[in-house]
């Protein structure tokens, strides 16, 4: 299982993780070991077993539609990097 | 005795008799942080002031007779847990000023009960790591030898607790994060069943294994803080609503009547021989307690838990951390072409590079193509380690394992090489693939450096874990040996 730096430039992108020439080659590397480990999943036979996505399961976990207060808006604002009138403060989506 | 050494149960008896006060015991906590903290580096943020001014607040609760269970009793938490208007930090350069606007479920009960909180303490960056070196701040040292790593990533709640830097600490556990530090360290760590406590605060980190629970100095103590901390909170749709047990009804100390098994693919290859040994030693004393001892039992599939575990827990993660893009809160760079650009490089200068690796596992996991062949893979064997699981406490009441293959090791050893370092968890990580409960006791030394051992038990077992728990501490004495500092 061998990643190619393109390959590694893609995953970054898709989650808009800035990495480095440096990182790019470091993690081709690393990845592609783990990724060689881990195929050992593969000698599993899983036919007809389903996938478990939490370990004890409840299901259909409803409560009642209650109202209550929210936090301060200064309070939540409090940690923003950049706020104005209230509001969170972002760049420009469109440009 | 220094008050610094005593357990809660300790403690707790001498505040009610009002032989101490809650303000002496906590600058005693606080002195001692004081002479040992700049070796072991423990905490991220003490909380002298907060502390001192809980410590009358309890004070005067005690002389009023309105104490509770913890009331004036110095506790240090985990920096992945929110404290309202104490920065939360997670050792990360991302959260480094966060300043949370409320309180962790888990903090909020232990306020309620009483806790003085004398500060946070340093993890590996997001819960991430086995050693405490993926802090983005600094390392935690070894008490025990202070050329090696704590364990991780609860390392700096574990090392406060084996130095009387606190009374009791509070950890997470996503892999063997509390286990695993305390098998390291020589404590007590409880890391509870899947939804046992309440998650609601916590940091997330792979939200569908992590767990929160007590790093104690004994067994009492852990049975005392699971009391406060356990139970249903609606604010976290998967904790358990299910009635809470006292957990000190557990702590007889017998084994009568109770079935133990030892799975033998926990003794892996490469186990350092004194593990194993200390490990068969401990069984010897858990039968003479009055525990049947099966060595017969077999969890086939332990082997794939390790690439299990790497796919599921990146992948929730990689979806956990897309919160980080330096609009709402944390680390932002403004300097930036674009709103992408900015994005990039805020998570790029934020995450460190153990959480950049995990980030890009978990992305490449669950890519179109991937998709089917690692995650969903990954989830239909953590289905045969749960069913397997089930199946083995069918026999026997709770297992027994080492909690690492080794004691701990060097710094800098293993920081190099992702898949040696994920390897010291492979005692711990299937415990939460499975969702069940683990508890990790001190159980040995092999050159003066900690032994740990591991009971696994089924789902809201913990009081089987902490009756077989307090039976061996109550019949050997690790518990009382004390690191050289």
């Amino acid at each position: 299982m061998k990643l190619s730096r393109e390959e590694v430039k893609h995953l970054a992108l898709l989650v808009r993780l800035g990495i480095n020439e440096e990182e790019t080659e470091r993690f081709r590397e690393q990845l592609s070991n783990i990724l060689e480990n881990f195929q050992i999943l593969q000698q599993v036979d899983t036919t007809d077993v389903p996938p478990t996505a939490h370990a004890i399961a409840l299901e259909n976990v409803l409560r009642e539609d209650e109202p209550s207060s929210s936090l301060p808006v200064v309070d939540v604002l409090a940690n923003a990097p950049s706020q104005e009138e209230g509001y969170f403060m972002v760049r420009a989506v469109l440009e | 005795m220094d008050l610094c050494q005593l357990a809660i149960h300790q403690a707790a008896e001498l505040l009610r008799r009002r032989e101490v006060s809650s303000v002496e015991l906590t600058r005693a906590v606080l002195d001692r942080i004081e002479k040992v903290d700049s070796r072991v580096r423990a905490f991220v943020t003490i909380t002298e002031d907060m502390a001192l001014e809980q410590a009358k607040e309890a004070d005067r609760r005690i002389s009023d007779g309105t104490a509770a269970l913890l009331t004036g009793i110095p506790a240090a938490i985990k920096d992945n847990m929110c404290t309202r208007g104490i920065r939360t930090t997670c050792s990360s350069r991302m959260l480094e000023n966060f300043v949370p606007p409320y309180d962790a479920t888990v903090v909020e009960r232990l306020h309620a009960a009483g806790m003085v909180m004398v500060g946070k303490t340093n993890m590996d960056e997001f819960a991430m790591g086995s050693s405490n070196e993926h802090s983005a701040f600094f390392p935690t040292y070894n008490p025990w030898d202070l050329s090696r790593v704590p364990g991780g990533s609860s390392g700096g709640s574990a090392v406060s607790v084996a130095t009387d830097a606190t009374i009791y600490a509070i950890g997470s556990d996503t892999g063997g994060s509390i286990r695993q530090p305390a098998g390291f360290c020589s404590v007590v760590g409880l890391k509870p069943t899947y939804g046992r406590v309440s998650r609601y605060g916590l940091v997330a980190f792979a939200s569908s294994l992590d767990q929160i629970g007590p790093l104690t100095k004994d067994v009492t103590d852990c049975a005392l803080v699971m009391n406060v901390i356990a139970g249903h909170d609606s604010r976290d749709s998967t904790s358990l609503p299910y009635p809470v047990p006292d957990y000190t009804e557990s702590l007889v100390p017998d084994l009568k009547g109770v079935r133990l098994g030892v799975p033998k693919e926990y003794f892996v290859e490469g186990m350092q021989p004194e593990v194993a040994q200390a490990i068969r030693s401990a069984t010897v004393v858990l039968e003479e307690l009055g525990a049947t001892v099966d060595w017969d039992v077999s969890l086939p599939h332990t082997r794939y838990g390790l690439a299990a575990y790497y796919i599921i827990a990146p992948s929730e993660a990689s979806a956990n951390l897309a919160r980080y893009d330096g609009v709402k809160y944390g680390f932002s760079v403004k300097e930036a072409e674009n709103m992408w650009d900015a994005m990039e490089k805020t998570k790029g200068n934020g995450f460190g590079p153990e959480v950049k690796r995990r980030i890009m596992l978990g992305t490449y996991a669950l890519s179109a193509g991937y998709y089917d062949a690692y995650y969903l893979k990954a989830l239909r064997v953590r289905t045969l380690i749960r069913r397997e699981f089930e199946e083995a406490l069918k026999t026997v009441d709770a297992l027994v394992t080492p909690t690492s293959p080794t004691v701990p090791f060097k710094i800098g050893e293993k920081l190099d090489d992702p898949i040696q370092m994920y390897l010291s968890d492979v005692c711990t990580l299937p415990i939460n693939i499975a969702g069940v409960p683990g508890i990790s006791v001190p159980a040995g030394f092999a050159d003066g450096l900690p032994i740990g051992m591991q009971i696994i038990g089924r789902p809201l077992g913990e009081e089987v874990l902490l009756r077989v728990a307090y039976a061996y501490e109550q019949a050997t004495d690790w518990h009382k040996r004390k690191p050289p500092l």
